[in-house]
């Protein structure tokens, strides 16, 4: 190869950078319309790892929940993390209802909130929950990584985490990624 | 009917940049004269256009006209009229707009004062600025337009983040798009050189006011944007290499690159292959920069509204003009003319290192900003980079490039030896030394210490260079004085915009001596705090246009003399139902007091409160190096033309 | 993400920042251990701003974490297992300092890599440049004021 050609190759180089480089952004663009990439949203670190042990009071005079609670039935469940100031779990009240309908069993924690408060917005907005426990000081949310409410865990019959979806649930998320998982999860 | 008027202008404006693509680089490309002569007048014209765009764009905010859709989003009555107007720029359909009205006063600017350029480069600056701008006004008048309207109006608008309402803040877009946008003009250079084939002396010459311009614009954009998250946001830092704020800083190490190679090619017409390479790399980190921010796929405090769309739009432009002028630059590179020879020891040498140092800082920020994005791309892992990665590997590269640039100016062309060079410093390093061994031992802090000693080092060594031309105590007092009178302007630039960078460090050196605490306290208590005490002495509400306030009223004193009297306060929006902190500042430009207020509870007040050393110095070092790249501007010899080229034979129309 | 939806994302984004004034009744006692804690609190990203750091934001989760951090400092744990307790819950996103493994060898080596290439870029240039011509030699020197004449 001679020296020209040689340079000429040298000089294809930041080209070839760029072009790689737009791939990349191009790729991840498309990934972002189809919603496989959101830079804003964390992957949950529970997802194929067995439910946090956990034992919390529930609404006084109800007694609250534990893990094991949840996988008892030995059916899959979904855990729901909410709490009365939060609006965004105000408009997710529906969907769950619908799938409290539907005989999913759905365990709901209050995350940060004061005892008054929870009974109030169940029954203001219903209580879609088997069962709901209280936690004020928050510290069993972040042993299952919660930043933000609401957020919901699909869990299958051994305990294991299936999925974490962070923020509200519509009836679209729900077809499209919750009840799926729940089926499979069922067989 | 303005906002009618608007979009008819812009749309104009689009029909004004395809015909100033096509005509000047045709007429070029022909030797037609006419065609060529057409140029100035096609810029100004679309200048015009977006200007009138624009403007109807400020009037219809200012009159609150919310049919307009981009006003009923983010304007309301309720503001005050000054943020009406800077509130224009303040979402993203604004933004661009002002961008692209920016980059036709590029054009405009160039068809102004480039008048000693040869007729055929000049066409082709001009046609390239307009391939540009028509690009970025199509995707405005498409994807992104401000004059779309909403009917029914709303009766009032939504008003836009209370944060953004702050004279600094509203200020910042404007000089910073001027700095990104203005590097285009460089990139014309770089492409025109390209497409005539030919990098010389003259083109070094004609290239470097123009970088300058956009570099010192460029400068003040990043500065009065950390100076702005100093004293608005409260956290009291200044720098948190967030994502968007490294987009502004990788066109600014590549500028600063590209400033120092030209030099060179203008001098010795020398590096030519890297100076084009680096006018075409810096536009394009600009346009990378607008991409990722707009975009939404990076993780950022400034995201605009995260449209993918739009991503896709704004990528295919990157991949037109990134990519074109890189085929281009592969294509006609390697054919340019054998550049002069130089020792590595040499004048030459040292700007050739540090170019290499200041592309490996960029390189390393790059790779920093867009790690994340490779990471989720490649392995699919959400990993995070921040602070403590750039500290640990840009640090390292600063110490080299620091202890060059007082060296490498006073390094002759060609050939030099470096043992003299390094003696006769001796005085700006021993200065270095003390200042270093003096705060070490007083201080008892490595960094800081460190980071002085640097601060010596480079404002001592920058006038190094103007202290051997002028032979200062080598010949008697009264040619030294001569000389002085006699020096070019561009030496004092380099001078001070080295200096600049020394008193920067210093400031940086400075705030990481800051002491701070955070307490509550009831009104009457007092906390000892850096040598001062702090009083708070009441507490009140203040109403303003759109907000309530709690208001503190605070007192510092140093043995019983008042040194200040400041209001922090707490601004809840009612609207928005958002509440800010508006943190007070006393600064006496050595060192800064800083309040900001938080929650009250039984009567208590949390108050978090800073002594910042020195913290001023990190933007008045800015201001300085911008106004040493101004006096290089304003270098006579940069304006007397430029040896004459050969006029080209033209063909008569 | 609806309009409104994304504004509000801004909207909450940019509120976090301006809360930073927290509780000076979380400061440890012993300020050495409070000086560990406050670092180690620097490292970790706030994940609800998620543009500054736990230490630096008021979010109600940072002020929670940096509880937990002063905990587990006061215990007597050590700042490596500290961040493994967080990465464990919230994933290697919530290091401001990425971990040092295989994945990051490009991004730490950055500073290497870039100055190597560098340096390559400019020895090939100069190897590439013909060098300048040897001096002339006596004869040849003669030969030259001969044809001048």
């Amino acid at each position: 190869m001679d020296a020209i050609t040689r340079r000429r190759l040298v000089m294809l180089l930041p080209l070839g950078a760029a072009a790689a480089a737009g791939g990349g952004f191009w790729g991840l663009l498309m990934r972002m319309q189809e919603g496989s990439y959101d830079p804003h949203t964390l992957p949950s670190m529970l997802v194929g790892k067995p439910l946090p042990t956990f034992a919390l009071p529930g609404l006084p005079p109800s007694a609250g929940f534990s893990n094991l609670d949840v996988i008892a039935p030995g059916r899959p469940a979904l855990v729901n993390f909410f709490a009365s100031w939060c609006i965004p779990c105000i408009e997710e009240a529906p969907t769950l209802m619908q799938l409290k309908n539907q005989g999913v069993p759905i365990w709901g924690i209050a995350y940060k909130d004061k005892p008054d408060a929870t009974a109030a917005f169940l029954q203001q907005h219903g209580d879609p929950y088997v069962r709901v426990a209280c936690d004020e000081p928050g510290r069993v949310a972040i042993n299952f990584g919660l930043y933000g409410v609401p957020e919901t865990y699909v869990v299958d019959p051994h305990g294991t985490v299936r999925l974490r979806w962070a923020g509200g649930l519509s009836d679209a998320i729900v077809h499209d990624k919750i009840a799926p998982l729940l089926k499979s999860a069922a067989q | 009917m303005t906002p009618e008027l608007g979009h008819f202008a812009l749309a104009l404006a689009v029909a004004i940049a395809a015909a100033q693509a096509v005509l000047p680089l045709m007429g070029a490309h022909n030797r037609d004269a006419r065609m060529m002569a057409a140029a100035p007048a096609l810029a100004v014209g679309q200048l015009i256009a977006l200007l009138t765009s624009f403007g109807c764009l400020v009037w219809s905010g200012v009159v609150n006209d919310f049919s307009v859709f981009n006003v009923a989003e983010n304007s309301s009555s309720t503001e005050p009229l000054f943020y009406r107007i800077t509130g224009t720029w303040g979402d993203h359909e604004g933004s661009i707009l002002l961008w692209c009205l920016i980059l036709a006063c590029c054009g405009g600017a160039v068809a102004a004062f480039g008048r000693n350029l040869p007729a055929s480069l000049r066409a082709r600056v001009i046609g390239v600025l307009g391939f540009t701008s028509a690009g970025f006004l199509l995707y405005t008048l498409t994807v992104s337009n401000p004059f779309l309207r909403v009917w029914p109006p709303p009766i009032d608008g939504r008003n836009i983040n209370p944060l953004l309402q702050d004279p600094g803040l509203a200020m910042h877009p404007p000089v910073l798009y001027s700095g990104y946008v203005g590097f285009a003009i460089p990139f014309a250079f770089a492409v025109a050189a390209l497409l005539e084939g030919r990098v010389d002396a003259a083109w070094g010459r004609w290239v470097r006011p123009w970088t300058l311009a956009a570099w010192c614009l460029l400068t003040g954009g990043i500065a009065l944007g950390s100076w702005w998250a100093y004293y608005e946001l409260g956290w009291g830092g200044f720098w948190f290499w967030d994502p968007v704020e490294n987009a502004s800083l990788l066109p600014w190490l590549a500028g600063t690159a590209l400033l120092h190679s030209a030099i060179v090619v203008e001098k010795r017409e020398a590096l030519k292959t890297w100076t084009i390479l680096l006018a075409i790399g810096t536009f394009s980190l600009s346009l990378c920069g607008t991409f990722m921010v707009r975009s939404g796929i990076l993780n950022s405090v400034h995201s605009f509204a995260s449209d993918p769309t739009r991503g896709v739009f704004i990528l295919a432009l990157l991949a037109i003009v990134i990519g074109g002028s890189l085929q281009l630059f592969a294509l006609r590179a390697p054919v340019l003319a054998a550049s002069g020879i130089f020792a590595p020891v040499s004048r030459e040498g040292a700007l050739v290192l540090n170019n290499i140092l200041l592309c490996s800082i960029c390189a390393v920020v790059l790779t920093g900003t867009t790690y994340p994005l490779i990471a989720a791309l490649l392995f699919n892992v959400a990993l995070s980079v921040g602070p403590p990665y750039f500290h640990l590997t840009v640090v390292p590269l600063l110490v080299p490039l620091f202890a060059a640039m007082s060296v490498g100016p006073t390094l002759p062309w060609k050939r030099a030896d470096l043992l003299p060079a390094l003696t006769r410093l001796w005085w700006a390093a021993a200065i270095a030394a003390l200042v270093g061994i003096a705060a070490e031992a007083g201080l008892g802090r490595a960094f800081a210490a460190g980071g002085f000693a640097a601060a010596a080092w480079l404002i001592t060594g920058a006038f190094a260079e103007l202290v051997e031309r002028v032979r200062l105590f080598r010949v008697p007092l009264s040619v030294t004085r001569a000389r002085i009178a006699a020096q070019p302007l561009s030496v004092w630039g380099a001078a001070v915009a080295h200096a600049g960078l020394g008193v920067t460090v210093a400031g940086i050196a400075g705030m990481s001596l800051a002491t701070s605490t955070i307490v509550a306290v009831t009104p009457g208590a007092t906390i000892r705090l850096g040598g001062y005490d702090w009083t708070l002495l009441a507490m009140h509400d203040a109403p303003g246009p759109d907000y309530t306030a709690r208001v503190a009223d605070l007192r510092v004193t140093r043995d019983g003399r008042q040194v200040a009297l400041f209001h922090p306060s707490r601004r809840t929006f009612t609207e928005q139902k958002q509440t800010i902190s508006d943190t007070a500042i006393q600064t006496n430009l050595v060192r800064d007091l800083y309040a900001v207020i938080g929650d009250e509870r039984n009567g208590q007040v949390v108050l978090r409160l800073h002594v910042n050393y020195l913290a001023p110095w990190i933007w008045l070092g800015a201001l300085v190096m911008a106004a040493g790249g101004g006096l290089s501007l304003a270098d006579r010899r940069l304006r007397v033309g430029a040896p004459a080229r050969r006029p080209v034979a033209t063909v008569p129309a | 993400m609806s309009r409104s939806a994304t504004a509000l994302a801004v909207l909450l984004a940019l509120a976090g920042p301006a809360w930073a004034v927290s509780d000076p009744g979380e400061m440890l006692a012993n300020p050495v251990l409070e000086q560990r804690a406050e670092a180690i609190g620097n490292q970790l990203r706030c994940l609800v701003c998620q543009n500054e750091s736990v230490e630096q934001s008021d979010a109600d989760l940072a002020r929670d974490l940096r509880r937990i951090i002063r905990q587990r400092v006061v215990a007597g744990q050590s700042n490596q297992q500290i961040i493994a307790w967080m990465t464990a819950r919230y994933g290697d996103f919530i290091r401001l300092r990425p971990p040092f493994e295989g994945r990051t060898l490009v991004l730490w080596g950055a500073p290497v890599i870039a100055l190597a290439v560098g340096a390559g870029v400019v020895l090939l240039a100069r190897r590439r440049r013909p060098d300048a011509p040897p001096p002339l030699s006596a004869a040849e020197r003669q030969r030259l004021m001969q044809l001048l004449d």
